[in-house]
């Protein structure tokens, strides 16, 4: 007891007494500030709630805050909206959308990695050249010149081929693997408004404007980049010889892919999956252009809820609920998962 | 060989398999490349035309008349200026200085760039652009921020890009610092502070405007008691422009957290817990140890967050419809709502613009922060 030497208070308050331990203060400061930002964090998500179990007099007349104390719940507004609204349509429409897409920039996007990372790959940098030339001069003649568009295409698909198999083949210059990757995943910066309204108006003649297809082709598409982005650095990880031993005894490397590759990366593909997942759940720019009234989605409709009395707090916290509960519902149980994804793409850029 | 094509045809799944096995490299990467060439490249491609053009709705269809670079010229010198630049105040002495001191700082480091390292051609042009570009923003904010101004949708993005992604980024390393510490309950918070970044960004919106109610929100009676019962946050501009930024940190401060975490419990222990033996404080471990093993990770996470902080649209559209006025509109709401207006070729100059700020800010952001930042590292 006596054998330590006698502490002075502010040593005891300022200074821990071992070192992994913090000291009194240190601990106070540390708890109150983590406190404080899990107030922040429940506080909008708790009022959310409790709105939705009030209704246009307890809005009106409040603020109330605790159920049953200062106010009596009621379920009228959930009621309103699951029962009598449409709210399930456009709920249906998210969840199709959301899970169709990024199975389709799962699938795709995990090939496209595995193949970048593990086949050499020489394109032409002519060829690649001539293609977007082309590809402009058709929008040109189409837009500018109101040549029909088929035949534009055909022209120009006859001349890149003569021209690929004439003159751009015996050309060196190629761009390589790391190219390829680079140009998918630098897609993630253009900004989706530049895009998308020559979608819009692409959606639009082949009558498929409002349509789920239409909202999952472009989700696809949006979020290919990230999945191309982490999984790659999944299958750079499984070591060689695994694949190597395969294709000796035989297997193609689809099949390599298929049977050792993926089942490999699995919980890569899980967190790949998942962050896409929420990405395209939450998704409200394109949704916006690209829907109107069949396929509509759940942020569409819940910015729709300012109607001209003003919004109806206690109906619209019942989408927000809705749309949110099963999102924090898989971030609370795979939160893990969820952040490895992150971090892989955080940790080597 | 001819027995082996002769093998080949003689089932035609067995030719196709061997088919596909031969090329399987391009097959497997081609879909991929279909839909960004589908969804990326042609609708640029076609956006780049529509924004050099004028659309007009006509009978049975809609006409397209090429117009040159009309549609930037009329945003950045014309009768749209004051939207997407803004309206220009007086300059006070104080602001002249500022803009010859960035003016002066820009001429410096490219002064250095061509007299210390072996100047390329690639190296001069980027290094030009994103001069330029910096030099042209930095203007554009003083004169519109200056007495009489009033900021476009160019300064409300940069804002909420600059500033919130600031506020965000510290908040989110002093929460995993704290986090990182040795304390009971650590697992609670990382879940618990992972939360907001799942909500989407439309509820979160409509989240706030009920919160920040001054009349039936939960903080109502506090700010009534202080005597605020008429004001409301929504009719000004900064202050609108405040809870926009409010809540694009309340979501996104996760994000930074969640990673900057990870990378503060990968710190070498063994070299903080020497560091403690001998004495040093927090502010030194954080400094010396801490601050130099996070720094690449944390320079590609801000990056991140900047990518996707200039495509911001949902929060200010359904928080404040961009108001009052033009006080919180970002740049993709701006185009949106030219778009709305069939102003085609406006919505997509807009677009363009954005585009090329936000890739000389980025890629600038790239070359100048995160590859030192990994080069101090390796």
């Amino acid at each position: 007891m006596s054998s330590a030497p006698e502490r002075s208070l502010a040593q005891r308050l300022f200074e821990p007494t071992s070192i992994d331990k913090q000291s009194p203060v240190a601990f106070v400061i540390t708890y109150a500030a983590l406190f404080l930002w899990a107030l922040v964090v429940l506080v909008p998500l708790y009022w959310v709630l409790i709105t939705s179990f009030k209704g246009v007099g307890e809005v009106d007349n409040g603020p109330f805050y605790i159920p049953f104390v200062d106010f009596q719940p009621s379920l009228a507004a959930w009621d309103f909206m699951l029962l009598q609204n449409y709210t399930l349509g456009p709920y249906l429409n998210s969840v199709v959308v959301a899970l169709m897409s990024t199975i389709l920039a799962v699938l795709i996007g995990a090939l496209a990695a595995y193949a970048l990372v593990r086949i050499r790959f020489q394109v032409k940098l002519w060829g690649v050249a001539l293609f977007i030339l082309l590809l402009i001069a058709v929008i040109v003649a189409v837009a500018g010149l109101g040549v029909q568009w088929p035949i534009a295409a055909m022209v120009a698909l006859a001349l890149f081929v003569i021209v690929l198999f004439t003159l751009v083949n015996r050309t060196q210059a190629a761009v390589g693997n790391n190219d390829v990757e680079f140009w998918i995943i630098s897609n993630r910066i253009m900004p989706p408004i530049v895009a998308v309204l020559p979608i819009y108006v692409m959606f639009q003649q082949l009558r498929l404007l409002d349509t789920q297809a239409a909202l999952i082709a472009t989700y696809t598409a949006v979020n290919l980049p990230i999945v191309v982005w982490l999984t790659r650095d999944f299958f750079a990880a499984i070591p060689r010889d695994l694949e190597e031993s395969a294709e000796i005894d035989g297997a193609s490397k689809l099949r390599v892919f298929a049977t050792i590759a993926l089942p490999l990366v699995r919980s890569g593909l899980v967190a790949t999956f998942l962050l896409v997942l929420i990405l395209a759940w939450n998704e409200y720019l394109l949704a916006l252009f690209l829907s109107n009234a069949k396929a509509q989605t759940m942020p569409v409709l819940v910015s729709a809820q300012n109607t001209t009395r003003g919004p109806q707090w206690w109906n619209m916290s019942v989408l927000i609920v809705v749309m949110i509960a099963p999102v924090i519902a898989i971030a609370s149980v795979l939160q893990k998962h969820i952040a490895r994804g992150l971090l892989v793409g955080a940790v080597k850029g | 060989m001819a027995i082996a094509q002769h093998q080949a045809d003689a089932t035609s799944a067995r030719g196709f398999a061997e088919w596909l096995d031969r090329n399987c490299g391009p097959v497997m990467v081609l879909p991929a490349v279909i839909v960004i060439l589908a969804f990326a490249l042609f609708p640029l491609i076609i956006s780049a035309y529509l924004a050099l053009s004028r659309f007009a709705l006509a009978p049975g269809g809609f006409t397209l008349r090429f117009i040159g670079l009309a549609n930037f010229r009329k945003l950045l010198f014309g009768s749209q200026q004051y939207h997407l630049l803004g309206a220009f105040g007086h300059l006070s002495v104080f602001q002249w200085l500022l803009i010859l001191l960035i003016a002066g700082l820009l001429l410096y480091l490219l002064y250095r760039y061509f007299t210390l390292g072996q100047p390329t051609i690639g190296g001069t042009l980027g290094r030009l652009i994103a001069a330029a570009t910096a030099m042209g923003l930095a203007l554009v904010v003083i004169l519109t921020t200056a007495q009489g101004g009033v900021p476009g949708t160019v300064v409300n993005t940069l804002l909420y890009v600059v500033v919130g992604v600031a506020i965000q980024f510290a908040l989110g390393l002093g929460l995993a610092l704290l986090c990182g510490q040795p304390i009971r309950g650590r697992n609670f918070f990382r879940v618990l502070f992972f939360i907001p970044l799942m909500v989407t960004p439309v509820g979160i919106a409509y989240t706030f405007r009920m919160l920040a109610d001054m009349q039936k929100g939960p903080f109502a009676p506090l700010t009534q008691a202080f005597g605020i019962t008429e004001w409301s946050w929504a009719t000004e501009a900064w202050s609108a422009r405040l809870m926009v930024l409010v809540g694009d940190t309340w979501q996104w401060t996760p994000f930074m957290f969640i990673v900057l975490l990870a990378a503060v419990e990968n710190q070498p222990r063994d070299q903080v817990e020497a560091a403690k033996l001998d004495g040093a404080n927090g502010f030194q471990i954080f400094r010396d140890i801490t601050w130099p093993a996070i720094a690449p990770i944390a320079a590609t996470v801000v990056l991140i967050r900047l990518i996707e902080a200039f495509k911001i649209i949902d929060l200010p559209n359904v928080l404040t419809g961009g108001g009052p006025g033009l006080a919180t509109e970002s740049m993709t709401l701006h185009s949106f709502i030219a778009w709305r207006t069939q102003d085609l070729g406006g919505s997509a100059a807009v677009g363009y613009m954005l585009l090329f700020i936000s890739t000389v800010f980025c890629v600038s952001f790239f070359n100048f922060v995160v590859r030192p930042a990994r080069r101090h590292e390796a």
